[in-house]
């Protein structure tokens, strides 16, 4: 993973160093793109997230046999009715934000995503989700991909990352993508006051500015190095953000927060991502008590936070959550009271302009060989919408670009229809 | 090249250190740093010495490096700053990225001072306790990996991190069955799923016991212990071969022997030709370069050197230390520094006088490596991965607190130099090592010397010297290692 990553510097450092804007051009940049402009937050749950407690089949009769301890009683789920194969589902218990999104018609459910073959992997299905194929996983995201078709010059906020690494889908050959863990924490200090601070902030301005495209390494350190001096300024008036709601106080919620700040003070970012980790729940799953609702309770409390905070700023029009993980678990829960690595799982996507509802159908979770909604000897859940048809739709219908450029390939035949 | 072997087989060098190698050949010195054994370990005793980095103690407890982990992390770095053995240290710091560990796992199980131990105990401070995991990878770190990979199999840090105390024969559980293969040793694409739930059922009976009065939580540490009655007996089918006459199935054999299948499997994969040849290259992009593509005569020549000398880690980084390549100027600074390595080298250039290393670990956490803290069990995300405009951000944040609180020993070094700006910066830059500067930046490291007329005053240069320090520490150039 991290060998490919290097390769992918060395690949593409050239040309990401004349891809920047000068900082004086930026605030300019910022307005030719036209903001309020449409933007799309992509939250990632790390550790490969068990859908099937997320969106329960709850009458599936070997749900409760094969989940002898983490299945949630019937009466406790959120009914949100059947789908296309009258299946009927039920939202997680703790879900109740997301239920009330999903009331409002801003929800879609898209079941059984995937892929054929899915890797178990956690760091290969993470790359094969973020590059979008399952051949070369080393290369560029396909969130970078599209960021690389924008027209130059390019500002270095037009994209912003949560965390502290880029991961792989917003890995870019011409975008550096800035990682903006906490507006408040992003600045320059320095040992001196006043004007002597200035002299060094101006210093360190100069000295970052040797590019060399024979040395793509040091290039790349000093481009972002560049990236972050010409951005702090813009990024400190996001921290005077004010919301009118109180978000939970966790990293997640506090990151959708800033997100929501940055939108508020018309940064003109157009791809945000956030992620939200402890999904790995091999053991002591606790899907009635415990590990798994804390999950649920940060995941669907934050989300509704942010859905409230940006239908008060009049932003949900604007803005796209896509929910996904790398893969789904096992279906049988396995003898720590959690559940192993799986295949198939849920997408999810909200905002004011997605069409709610449940796409797809639900695995049966029957043991017969010939059930083909599972694979892997009925272990784990059979993929049916190619993940890769959600992200067409994304790219064609909201980021208007040309998802088949993008994708490598034409995925819109399978694409959802939920924007 | 002194500086660069103390750099690559150590953590760097402060002037002193510098001084005292200066004039020894170097095969010398790469024969003292790679055969420590020696060398004194009483680097612990010298914690709280002035004339040492200082350490801050929490909130008026005494300093307790096993069994609270901000202050184990301290150790660490005050043994990486200190240590007569840096190539132990720099060992550890390595298995630790190959072993991934978290300790917040563990202490929401068992409690921080447990949970302390379990990640670093330091086996002479309770009588009878077992060496944390990082003491193990101090003690196993340069000999038989089969040993090393066995020792982490047994290790209760690593047990529960990967739920091995939950692996039981009713219900195998395939987390550290998985990761053994994919990650501690072969690597992807050379097993399938279906060798993943054959090793989960190896592995069944693994767990972990709580030793002494559990009441105590700074008495009490935990051990591993193998319970048969959770072992599956029958017999475990590979699709690589698991014995020397390519046999692939691990016999059916009593609970009680139940351990020997972890043993045979185990040294199924450590002696496997895809681990050597893994370990090699992860050897190479630590030690040599991470910027190009490894040189293969040099992985092969490690690859033949661990098979032929009972896969000993030692002979592989024997061949590599004494190899051209280690010492080809080509390969100097072509590796990024982890924020540890960035941390360690900037103190031990800056000078740590009235610094404690304390002031590091909040720094080091939002440059995206915090000690016994790997964000998963792939370990951190290396070379590029440690550069985003946010970590960067707190690298010249850090050489700011580090150059501030230097000031006066800053300007008080460069007063020989004060007739000049330029004499000052060459100074600076032959105390800070990069992997140097074009002429334009060096004229803008002079001009910002400059910003107001030069005078050479202490004034002067206890403003301006820390303020170049903390220029050159957060220049990209300095980034690398």
């Amino acid at each position: 993973m991290n060998f490919s990553r290097r390769q992918f510097v060395k690949g593409g450092v050239t040309a990401f160093t004349f891809g920047f804007a000068a900082p004086q051009m930026l605030c300019d940049i910022a307005f030719a793109q036209g903001v309020p402009s449409r933007n799309l937050v992509v939250v990632y749950l790390s550790g490969g997230n068990d859908s099937l407690s997320t969106v329960i089949p709850y009458r599936d009769p070997f749900y409760a046999s094969r989940r002898p301890t983490l299945a949630v009683p019937a009466g406790n789920v959120l009914q949100i009715g059947t789908d296309s194969s009258n299946i009927e589902l039920g939202l997680h218990p703790r879900l109740t934000g997301l239920k009330s999104i999903f009331d409002a018609g801003r929800l879609a459910i898209v079941q059984r995503t995937g892929y054929a073959n899915q890797s178990r992997s956690h760091f290969t299905g993470f790359d094969i989700w973020g590059t979008a194929s399952t051949t070369n996983t080393s290369g560029t995201g396909w969130l970078g991909r599209y960021l690389d078709l924008l027209q130059p010059p390019i500002d270095p906020l037009v994209a912003w990352n949560t965390v502290r690494e880029t991961p792989r889908p917003l890995m870019a050959r011409t975008v550096g993508v800035p990682a903006i863990t906490s507006p408040a924490t992003y600045a320059f200090s320095s040992p001196n006051a006043g004007a002597e601070a200035t002299f060094e902030r101006t210093a360190q301005t100069r000295i970052s500015s040797h590019i060399p495209v024979d040395r793509p390494h040091l290039a790349f350190v000093n481009s972002t190095t560049q990236a972050a001096l010409s951005t702090l300024d813009r990024v400190a008036t996001v921290n005077t953000y004010q919301p009118t709601l109180t978000y939970p106080n966790n990293g997640f919620a506090q990151a959708l927060r800033a997100v929501a700040g940055a939108m508020n003070k018309q940064i003109g970012t157009k791809v945000f991502w956030v992620q939200t980790g402890g999904f790995d729940t091999h053991a002591n799953q606790g899907a009635n008590a415990g590990a798994y609702v804390n999950l649920m309770a940060t995941l669907g409390d934050g989300l509704k936070a942010f859905y409230d905070d940006l239908s008060a700023q009049g932003m949900l029009n604007n803005t796209v959550v896509l929910v996904y993980s790398e893969f789904g678990r096992r279906i049988s829960e396995n003898g720590s009271a959690g559940t192993d690595h799986g295949a198939g799982a849920n997408m999810m996507m909200l905002g004011g302009l997605v069409r709610g509802g449940i796409y797809g159908t639900a695995p049966n979770l029957n043991m017969d060989p010939s059930n083909p909604t599972l694979e892997n000897n009925n272990g784990d859940v059979k993929w049916e919408t190619d993940f890769r048809g959600v992200y067409a739709k994304i790219l064609d219908s909201w980021l208007g670009t040309n998802s088949v450029t993008v994708l490598g390939a034409d995925y819109r035949a399978g694409a959802p229809n939920v924007l | 090249m002194l500086e660069h072997i103390l750099r690559r087989m150590g953590f760097g060098a402060s002037p002193a250190e510098l001084a005292a190698w200066a004039g020894v050949p170097i095969d010398t010195v790469i024969d003292r740093l790679l055969n420590y054994e020696s060398f004194s370990t009483d680097h612990d005793s010298k914690i709280g010495l002035p004339e040492y980095v200082g350490i801050t103690t929490q909130s008026g407890q005494p300093f307790s490096a096993n069994t609270l982990i901000n202050d184990a992390r301290q150790r660490w770095l005050f043994r990486m700053i200190h240590s007569q053995r840096p190539l132990e240290e720099k060992m550890a710091l390595f298995w630790h990225n190959h072993f991934a560990t978290a300790y917040s796992k563990l202490a929401g199980a068992v409690g921080q001072e447990r949970a302390t131990r379990l990640m670093d105990n330091d086996p002479n401070s309770l009588a009878g306790s077992e060496p944390g995991q990082i003491q193990k990878l101090r003690q196993f770190g340069t000999g038989s990996f089969p040993t090393l990979l066995m020792n982490m199999a047994r290790d209760p840090a690593m047990v529960y991190w990967l739920d091995s105390q939950l692996n039981t024969r009713a219900r195998p559980q395939e987390n550290f069955g998985r990761e053994i293969m994919e990650l501690f040793s072969m690597g992807i694409g050379n097993y399938t799923e279906q060798d993943v739930y054959a090793a989960a059922r190896v592995f069944t009976g693994f767990n972990w016991q709580i030793v002494g009065d559990r009441a105590s939580t700074t008495t009490s540490f935990y051990s591993f212990i193998y319970r048969p009655a959770d072992h599956d007996p029958t017999a475990k089918e590979f699709t690589f071969a698991i014995y020397p006459n390519g046999g692939k199935v691990i016999p059916a054999r009593a609970a009680a022997n139940g351990e020997q299948d972890a043993a045979d499997l185990v040294f199924a994969l450590a002696t496997h030709p895809a681990t050597a040849r893994r370990l090699a290259t992860r050897l190479y992009k630590f030690f040599v370069n991470e910027t190009s593509d490894p040189d293969q005569t040099l992985i092969n020549a490690m690859s033949t050197a661990y098979l032929g000398s009972n896969y000993n880690i030692k002979s592989m980084l024997r061949t590599l230390f004494l190899s051209p390549q280690f010492r080809d100027p080509a390969n100097f600074f072509q590796r990024y520094s982890w924020p540890t390595e960035y941390v360690v080298k900037a103190i031990k250039e800056t000078g740590w006088s009235g610094f404690s290393v304390g002031t590091a670990l909040t720094p080091m956490l939002n440059m995206g490596q915090s000690l016994y803290e790997p964000p998963d069990v792939n370990g951190w995300e290396l070379g590029p991965g440690w550069i985003s405009t946010s970590s960067m951000l707190q690298r010249m944040n850090f050489a700011s607190t580090l150059a501030a609180n230097q000031r006066f020993n800053l300007a008080r070094d460069a007063q020989p130099y004060r007739q000049t700006p330029e004499r000052v910066l060459e100074y600076m830059l032959a105390r800070f090592r990069t992997m140097g500067y074009t002429t334009g930046q060096t004229a803008s490291l002079s001009e910002y010397l400059r910003s107001t007329a030069w005078t050479g005053t202490d004034a002067q240069l206890q403003q301006r010297v820390p303020g170049l320090a903390h220029l050159i520490m957060g220049s990209g150039e300095y980034q690398f290692n």
